[in-house]
């Protein structure tokens, strides 16, 4: 009986989470503006009209010039912060840690409106750079999240057997240490990369008027006669979210297999 | 090994020499004042209990760990400003750490990546320190595929292949079952003859030590208790706590009466003797001391056997006794002692196994008596 009542509970949970993105790809392919039952035919007009909206296709390149600097930048940042709390003892390593993994909790909308009054305050002004900023600080807890686990199962003997047969510091971190966490930083690359993509309160206060793709989304639904659009756009996005996520879940598994380690953190 | 001297002269040399070695972690002292030598192709093992600093010394002369005080040479250089890399050491790590992501022949060929030498001569000095460890045909296999067993020979023959000075190796053998890990031993001792390289092994089991080793260094608590050959260190310990460390030792209460080139005892159980002054470690006192005996040096004696030529007898009853195959460890309770004592017997056709409860006499030598005079505590 019990058992029942909680596959019913999945089975709703399911549904709530996954209608809406199943819709989609429903009226992404349906031959009308308006976006109600019943359905009116099929068409890939929507998709042929995404090519040629210029200023669509502007917010498009923004957002990957964004995702592609936070991406390395926050995997940079997450390889110092991982291979500093997994290898160095220094004071107050836990209270950093903590500091450093806050934007994880912290509402985006605080974060963003704080670098905002900072940003204006400097006298800086608003463009996609700023984005990054905003994008990469609360995409770093993530990239530290991931890499602690990737150098965590590193066993320390490895590097020191590397220096023992004659290797420096630095050519055991390429030869050895680098090789070793790369599905780590690969599936880093990846989550931080689809955080950006598609982050948008803090891209929405930051970036002035070159417009990110989820702020461009956002402004659009002004129109009706281009939701359609919006639409396919979204089922395009979401495409290319599952297939992200799902390569770096392979990558950061694949690396604790072959470092022979134990699964202890990520997010799938 | 080409040009090496005569063995006999590279065994009375020095290759390591550790001057009042100390080694603080914050503020725990781990090493404290090690001075030691360490010969030119010997077997060195370092013997103690979990925790008294052997993995320690062993990796502050691999270099992976700065001393606090003293100094450290190896061949005659002092290793202060030497990184580990350019010592001319090699280790076998405990966990072994041969590198997952690369195959058995780049493990063991990973130390002649900055050897100028060619292709065809790194490969064939691969191929040659596989089959020296038994792995002859091993080369393209994962190295996460592997047994215990291998990933050890691996790890050996990574080591080896450089041709070290020194080959340190960390408790290479404790992830082994039994089997394994005698067989290991023979062949690690085998090895070590044929390669005429110092070895320098941390243990903590005596068996292993006693048959692998040169000469065994005892550690307790950061510093070497005794270092002396197997069979000094097992017949002569110099304290009762060596001496409980290495095999089985029966200690009985004795009193010193008179010290001199012979001391004079009256121990219980055993009664007034008199002893060389050379079976007492330190310096013999009057009054309260024990008297510590091996299991092997007392016979246990059975109705009609005729008194022994030479030693003596004592008297005592069986208190329990352990059926060996090969061997009877009696527990025997001596007159006028608390404590029983165990004795080893070899089993004979012939002689069977004495039933618990029997009265017996003992036969023992005054010449397997070791007397320790330090005080109690
Ligand atoms: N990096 C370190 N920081 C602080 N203390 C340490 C460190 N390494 C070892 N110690 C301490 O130094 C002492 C000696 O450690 P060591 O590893 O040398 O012991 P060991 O004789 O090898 O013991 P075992 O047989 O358990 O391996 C231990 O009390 C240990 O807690
Ligand atoms: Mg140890």
């Amino acid at each position: 009986m019990r058992g029942r009542g909680f596959q019913i509970y999945a089975i709703c949970y399911l549904i709530f989470l996954y209608a809406p993105i199943a819709l989609l790809p429903i009226f992404a392919f349906n031959n009308s503006t308006v976006i109600s039952f019943p359905l009116s035919g099929f068409t890939t007009q929507w998709f042929s009209q995404l090519w040629t909206d210029t200023s669509l296709l502007l917010a498009v390149k923004h957002s990957l010039i964004v995702a592609v600097s936070v991406s390395i930048l926050a995997t940079c940042f997450g390889v110092f912060a991982a291979r500093a709390t997994t290898r160095y003892a220094f004071p107050m390593k836990q209270g950093l840690m903590g500091m450093i993994m806050l934007p994880l909790v912290l509402p985006d909308i605080i974060i963003a409106v704080s670098l905002l009054v900072v940003l204006m305050q400097m006298g800086a002004s608003l463009s996609i750079l700023t984005v990054i900023l905003g994008h990469t600080l609360i995409a770093t807890p993530f990239t530290i999240a991931i890499l602690n686990s990737a150098f965590q199962s590193l066993d320390k003997s490895l590097e020191e057997a590397a220096i023992d047969l004659g290797e420096t510091p630095a050519s055991t971190f390429r030869l050895i240490i680098l090789p070793l966490v790369m599905p780590g930083i690969i599936s880093s690359l990846l989550i931080a990369f689809s955080i950006s993509l598609d982050e948008y309160i803090i891209a929405a206060f930051l970036s002035g008027t070159e417009a990110t793709l989820p702020v461009y989304i956002f402004a659009q639904f002004r129109f009706p006669n281009k939701v359609p659009v919006i639409m396919a756009l979204g089922t395009i996005l979401v495409c290319l979210s599952i297939a992200l996520l799902t390569i770096a879940e392979y990558f950061r598994r694949r690396g604790i297999a072959k470092a022979g380690g134990k699964d202890t953190g990520g997010f799938l | 090994m080409t040009s090496s001297p005569a063995p006999a002269a590279r065994l009375a040399r020095p290759l390591i020499e550790l001057r009042e070695v100390e080694k603080y972690y914050g503020d725990y002292y781990a090493l404290r004042k090690i001075t030691t030598d360490i010969r030119e192709g010997e077997f060195f093992s370092l013997l103690g209990p979990s925790g008294c600093g052997k993995t320690t010394l062993l990796r502050c002369i691999a270099g992976f760990e700065d001393i606090s005080g003293g100094h450290l040479a190896i061949d005659g250089k002092d290793m202060e400003d030497v990184p580990a890399n350019k010592r001319p050491t090699n280790m076998v790590f405990q966990s072994y750490a041969i590198f997952p992501h690369l195959t058995v022949e780049e493990n063991v060929g990973f130390g002649l990546r900055r050897d100028p030498s060619s292709k065809e001569d790194k490969a064939r000095r691969v191929a040659e320190a596989l089959e020296m460890v038994g792995l002859k045909g091993f080369g393209k296999r994962a190295a996460h595929a592997l047994s215990g067993g291998q990933r050890q020979r691996v790890a050996l023959a990574r080591a080896l292949i450089l041709k070290p000075r020194v080959l340190l190796l960390d408790e290479p053998l404790s992830a082994l079952d039994k089997k394994m890990r005698e067989q290991m031993q023979s062949e690690l001792r085998k090895l070590q003859r044929q390669v005429g390289i110092t070895f320098i092994l941390v243990t903590h089991d005596q068996e292993e030590a006693l048959i692998m080793s040169d000469r065994i260094a005892v550690m307790f608590e950061g510093e070497i208790a005794q270092l002396d050959s197997p069979e000094r260190l097992y017949r002569r310990p110099i304290s009762r706590k060596v001496a409980e460390f290495i095999g089985i030792m029966n200690f009985l209460p004795a009193q010193v009466l008179s010290t001199g080139p012979q001391i004079a005892l009256d121990v219980a159980g055993l009664g007034q003797i008199g002893i060389d002054a050379e079976q007492c470690p330190g310096t013999p006192r009057t009054g309260e001391a024990s008297v510590g005996f091996r299991p092997e040096t007392m016979t246990v004696l059975y109705d009609g056997d005729p008194e022994p030529t030479r030693g003596k007898v004592a008297q005592g009853t069986v208190e329990e006794v352990v059926y060996f195959g090969d061997m009877s460890y009696y527990e025997v309770r001596l007159e006028g002692v608390e404590k029983p004592v165990q004795i080893s017997m070899r089993n004979v056709v012939g002689r069977p196994v004495l039933p618990r409860g029997s009265r017996t006499r003992i036969a023992w030598e005054a010449g397997a008596l070791v007397l320790f005079c330090e005080p109690k505590g």
